[in-house]
């Protein structure tokens, strides 16, 4: 395989970088997220009812540390979610033309854009647990620096095949319609059942049975479960839910995102493929 | 005999029920200027596009460089270039990015691609727009570097899709001469058009297609001599009776009632003819009120075979292609 996937990498770099506004915007505001919404729900949240029933021996974390996860989940969703857009303004304005007559194959641009989603993904993240922890949310908590580094490329793992699955799914959607209004519209629908379906920022335990069936069928769950597991190991309390990970659980998790990746992914390369701009 | 670098027969195409193009067969020489000349929509872009594989190849058959474009797709996309119609540029690339970017699409060795995007900047002349993005170029650099970025990969033949519409008469005169210098260095130039001073200026061979079909063949001086030498243009008091007169003359070849009066075509030197021609019209009372003579042009020679003016048809048009933003 070429290397031509680089240069559409490259190219997606260049445009993160230079739109200052809108680099400066991606980086402030899952921070502003958290200072806010996660400092104004930790000073409701953390009175003595909902911090029951702690287990004993078990860590129980606040909701601020809680909800960390949720958001740094949320932010790798938005930014691949939106991240297919470029490309419909490359395919009405821009330079699509010129990338389909090339002799490159198609899926480069795919794959270059993918890689660009995760990039973004990875720096929005890492931010954030940065910020995070400057705030007091309490990740890797009596972990040894060799635990901390195995927790955080965990995290990273799991970030990565997430964001490609979105990436993936939201190229395929700007190479199949013709608006970006329509694209927009989707985009909208998506997030918020994808947002509130999932345990980001809740605990999904008492969910109705219909709710429920929602939530495991969500990547942002899985995402959230992964991120839990490496930032506050495999046994928790938070808002009084007791929280256990098993290793096969993640694992399975893990999958669940790898089997999304990869059903995006071909719906993404038959979109490139078909794809005409003339 | 120059060899043939496309080769073009009875290429079809249609978009649902409307056959874009119909039955077009034709040769291009390697090395010559060729001008798909039309009116918008006539299926000068839609031929473009299948022979650059943009579009399939839905009947017929076509051979860009020696490669079946239904079959050697990506062999054809390596030996060509495209500039195309409507601006195909990233505003918020640098004109240096612009180059880089095509150069490592195409898969240039970098010391080759460095190399070249120095010399094709020199060449269009934007040294002092190096760093600049592209959105804050003028129309006319835009098109020049749009040029240079198709001529990166030093393409067997380049592809212009109406490479100046939209421009000012200056600006249209300095890309002319961009496209001359490309095709002496040995380029094959594609160029469609609508303008008919530009496929007189450029072309070595001219095809005239209207409603998908080629009408008309020939270098611009061919197809205006198929005319005749001279052209008559009169008004009289009394159209239909000069007509009548004019028809039974030696040297007149065709007389056509226009909206104003009558078009005489002449196939003898029309400063000798027509004081005869004037003489008898005037014998028979018939006032005289204007006479005009000309040599044909390729605008008469598009009316003569299709019935109707491009000019004006075009010009509306125009404002509406480089649609932006």
């Amino acid at each position: 395989m070429g290397r031509e996937f680089l240069t559409i990498y490259w190219r997606e770099m260049i445009r993160f970088v230079r739109f200052k506004g809108q680099f400066f915007a991606a980086l402030v505001q899952p921070a502003l997220w958290l200072l806010l919404f996660g400092i104004a729900m930790t000073s409701n949240f953390n009175n003595d009812l909902l911090q029951t029933p702690t287990v004993p021996g078990v860590m129980s974390v606040e909701y601020l540390t809680f909800m960390a996860a949720g958001v740094m989940a949320m932010t790798a969703l938005f930014t691949c979610l939106f991240g297919g857009m470029g490309l419909l303004f490359d395919k009405n304005w821009g330079i699509m033309k010129e990338m389909l007559a090339s002799p490159m194959p198609s899926y480069h641009i795919q794959i270059g854009v993918g890689l660009g989603g995760v990039t973004k993904s990875f720096i929005q993240v890492g931010l954030i647990m940065v910020f995070g922890l400057v705030l007091g949310v309490e990740f890797f908590s009596g972990f040894s620096a060799w635990e901390t580094i195995i927790a955080i490329l965990g995290i990273f793992a799991f970030v990565m095949v997430f964001a490609a699955g979105f990436i993936f799914l939201s190229s395929g959607l700007a190479m199949r319609v013709e608006s970006m209004e329509s694209v927009q519209a989707m985009m909208t629908l998506l997030t918020l059942p994808l947002m509130f379906s999932s345990n980001a920022l809740y605990s999904t335990s008492s969910f109705p049975s219909w709710l429920q069936a929602i939530s495991s069928v969500n990547p942002l769950t899985y995402l959230v479960n992964g991120i839990r597991y490496f930032a506050l190991g495999n046994e928790f309390t938070a808002m009084g839910t007791h929280y256990e990970y098993t290793g096969g659980d993640i694992i399975l998790s893990f999958i669940v995102l790898l089997v999304f990746a990869g059903l995006t992914f071909v719906f993404a390369w038959r979109a490139f493929r078909t794809a005409k701009v003339t | 005999m120059a060899n043939a670098i496309i080769e073009v027969s009875n290429l079809e195409h249609s978009f649902g029920d409307v056959k874009a193009v119909d039955k077009v067969s034709f040769t291009v020489e390697e090395g010559e200027i060729f001008s798909f000349l039309g009116p918008n929509g006539a299926g000068k872009s839609t031929t473009i596009n299948v022979l650059t594989t943009q579009l399939p190849c839905q009947a017929g058959t076509a051979h860009v460089c020696g490669f079946d474009v239904r079959t050697k797709r990506q062999s054809v996309k390596k030996s060509i270039s495209i500039v195309f119609q409507d601006e195909v540029l990233d505003r918020d690339m640098t004109v240096r990015e612009t180059l880089e970017f095509h150069g490592r699409i195409y898969s240039m060795p970098r010391a080759e691609r460095l190399a070249r995007e120095k010399e094709l900047i020199e060449l269009v002349e934007l040294e002092q727009k190096v760093n600049v993005r592209t959105k804050h170029l003028s129309g006319g650099m835009k098109r020049r570097l749009e040029i240079a970025r198709g001529l990166m990969t030093r393409p067997r033949v380049m592809f212009l899709d109406e490479p100046t519409i939209g421009l000012d008469p200056q600006t249209r005169h300095k890309i002319w001469d961009y496209i001359k210098g490309i095709n002496e260095e040995g380029t094959t130039i594609f160029l469609t058009t609508h303008y008919m001073d530009e496929a007189d200026a450029l072309s070595d061979r001219i095809e005239i297609i209207d409603y998908g079909k080629i009408i008309a063949t020939g270098t611009s001086e061919s197809l205006k001599n198929t005319l005749g030498e001279d052209m008559i243009y009169l008004e009289t008091g009394d159209d239909v009776k000069a007509a009548e007169i004019a028809r039974a003359m030696s040297n007149v070849t065709e007389v056509k009632k226009t909206s104003k009066g009558l078009e005489l075509i002449l196939n003898a030197d029309g400063s000798k003819v027509m004081p005869a021609i004037l003489r008898s019209i005037g014998n028979e009372s018939i006032d005289i009120l204007s006479v005009k003579m000309k040599k044909p042009s390729l605008d008469d020679v598009f009316v003569h075979y299709t019935g109707r003016e491009m000019r004006a048809e075009s010009a509306e048009n125009m404002f509406h292609r480089r649609r932006r933003h």
